[in-house]
């Protein structure tokens, strides 16, 4: 089976490799001609007076939080989903209570407004 | 050597041509049908009716100037494009075009799970390109695009548990395989999980009604408005990649990969022979990757069908469709699904 990742492996180098060749290949026929105000950040045509990594909405940190917790969740669900078959009635009820669990820390995080954007 | 090496590199010479010169002929086909949506033309100057206006994009692309602002983080810059062409790319060695060995790179046991992985990573280029510009309307933009791809990829991963305890196997391959199997293609079996998967899609590929990252009239071009030449045109592969691999995903999980349409017809009705030439046998003469490809065809299609014709949601709106609405349905699918299955066990 590792066999099976070797074209994968490939597809990477091959890809990368394409998107460097693209590069040079870019940057060996492009013209280039110097002036200020066209390699300064774009704002509108204003003079950036502040750098722009300033602060931002603490909510972006909230989703992330969410989404670690969500999606590791989720990938668990993946073995089970695969082997249903053989796990049948048993591996039901388990899924089912940890759902139970992951749809508890869901809908606290529904109530206390961790969801709702405004 | 040669089935590990060779063969592969062929095929993916094979594949990454046809991703690019798909990729320029679809944002010729967006421009044509958009414009139709609009009465209006569309490009008509180059070549017959403007078809040779895909070749003539990326020669301009390749020899505009690629700048590099002042204030931007050099390597960063040049590494976010990459960064985020790559996984879309990469994803395409697992797709299974066609029936035979012949038309798939590679089939993983963990198909599913590797599109999956692989395309989250081209989160990483985009939060990338916008801090590395160090500009304020990328920023935004990245942020904005971060959130809304991590939190629809909750939905589309979730949702697609169901369709493995359909399939039970991960192999994209097999999946098709499944639908053979079971006579229905997962569409039929697996409705809500479709649209959920689709919607999902349009969020994770940044497509209107869901192009809050690029909304122009706030953020200017989005996290690649500092972004030109040849840089940005790798943005803008990744992009339509992107669009493609969900298509393709959506074509093989649900629409029957390769498979032709009325795949057993005997099957279902085992004794009346009389209904046998619904069963459709001539379909068998086109080859299984030209199902492949038609299929693809209609989701891209309706891509850009969708983007003539819907407008853009406001940012509350798209997390709490994201969080609210698509993740409560996705768990309710997997428990009905999980719970059929073990009633017909």
């Amino acid at each position: 089976m590792p066999d099976a990742y070797i074209p994968v492996m490939l597809f990477v180098l091959v890809a990368i490799g394409f998107a460097i060749f693209t590069l040079i290949i870019s940057g060996l026929v492009q013209s280039s001609r110097y002036n200020k105000v066209k390699l300064e950040p774009y704002e509108c045509g204003i003079e950036p007076d502040t750098d722009a990594r300033g602060r931002y909405s603490v909510r972006y940190y909230l989703i992330a939080m969410l989404f670690v917790i969500f999606d590791v969740e989720t990938v668990f669900m993946f073995p089970w989903a695969v082997i249903m078959d053989e796990l049948a009635l048993f591996g039901l009820i388990e899924m089912l209570v940890f759902l139970f669990i992951l749809v508890l820390g869901y809908v606290y995080a529904w109530r206390k407004g961790a969801l709702d954007w405004v | 050597m040669i089935d590990l090496v060779i063969i592969p590199l062929f095929k993916i010479a094979v594949v990454l041509n046809g991703v690019l010169v798909s990729v320029t002929f679809m944002v010729l086909l967006e421009r044509k049908v958009i414009a139709w949506a609009q009465s209006r033309l569309g490009p008509m100057r180059v070549g017959p009716w403007g078809v040779l206006q895909a070749i003539v994009d990326p020669i301009k692309l390749i020899l505009k100037e690629d700048i590099t602002p002042t204030k931007a983080d050099k390597w960063m810059f040049t590494l976010a494009p990459i960064l985020s062409l790559v996984p879309a790319l990469v994803v395409f060695s697992v797709v299974p075009f066609g029936g035979d060995a012949l038309f798939y790179i590679t089939d993983i046991n963990v198909g599913l799970l590797f599109i999956i992985s692989v395309t989250s990573i081209g989160v990483y280029g985009i939060i990338l390109a916008g801090w590395a510009s160090n500009s304020k309307y990328p920023l935004l933009a990245s942020l904005r695009a971060a959130a809304q791809l991590i939190s629809y990829e909750i939905a589309v991963t979730m949702t697609l548990v169901s369709v493995i305890l359909t399939a039970g196997t991960l192999s994209m391959v097999g999946i098709v395989e499944a639908q053979q199997e079971t006579g229905f293609w997962f569409g039929f079996v697996q409705p809500v999980a479709f649209v959920l998967v689709f919607i999902g899609g349009l969020a994770e590929t940044n497509r209107i009604p869901f192009d809050l990252p690029e909304a122009e009239q706030e953020l200017t071009g989005g996290f690649h408005t500092e972004y030109s030449g040849m840089r940005f045109a790798l943005f803008f592969l990744a992009e339509y990649a992107n669009m493609i691999v969900i298509a393709a995903v959506v074509t093989a999980l649900f629409w029957g990969g390769w498979l032709r349409p009325f795949p057993s017809v005997d099957a279902l009705f085992p004794s009346v022979g009389a209904l046998s030439f619904l069963n459709l046998a001539f379909l068998d003469l086109i080859p299984s990757w030209v199902w492949f490809f038609g299929k693809m065809f209609v989701f891209l299609y309706l891509f850009i069908w969708i983007r003539a014709t819907l407008p853009r949601y406001r940012y509350d709106q798209l997390m709490r469709i994201g969080w609210k609405v698509l993740i409560p349905i996705a768990l309710a699918n997997i428990v009905v699904t999980a719970v059929v299955k073990v009633w017909l066990l």
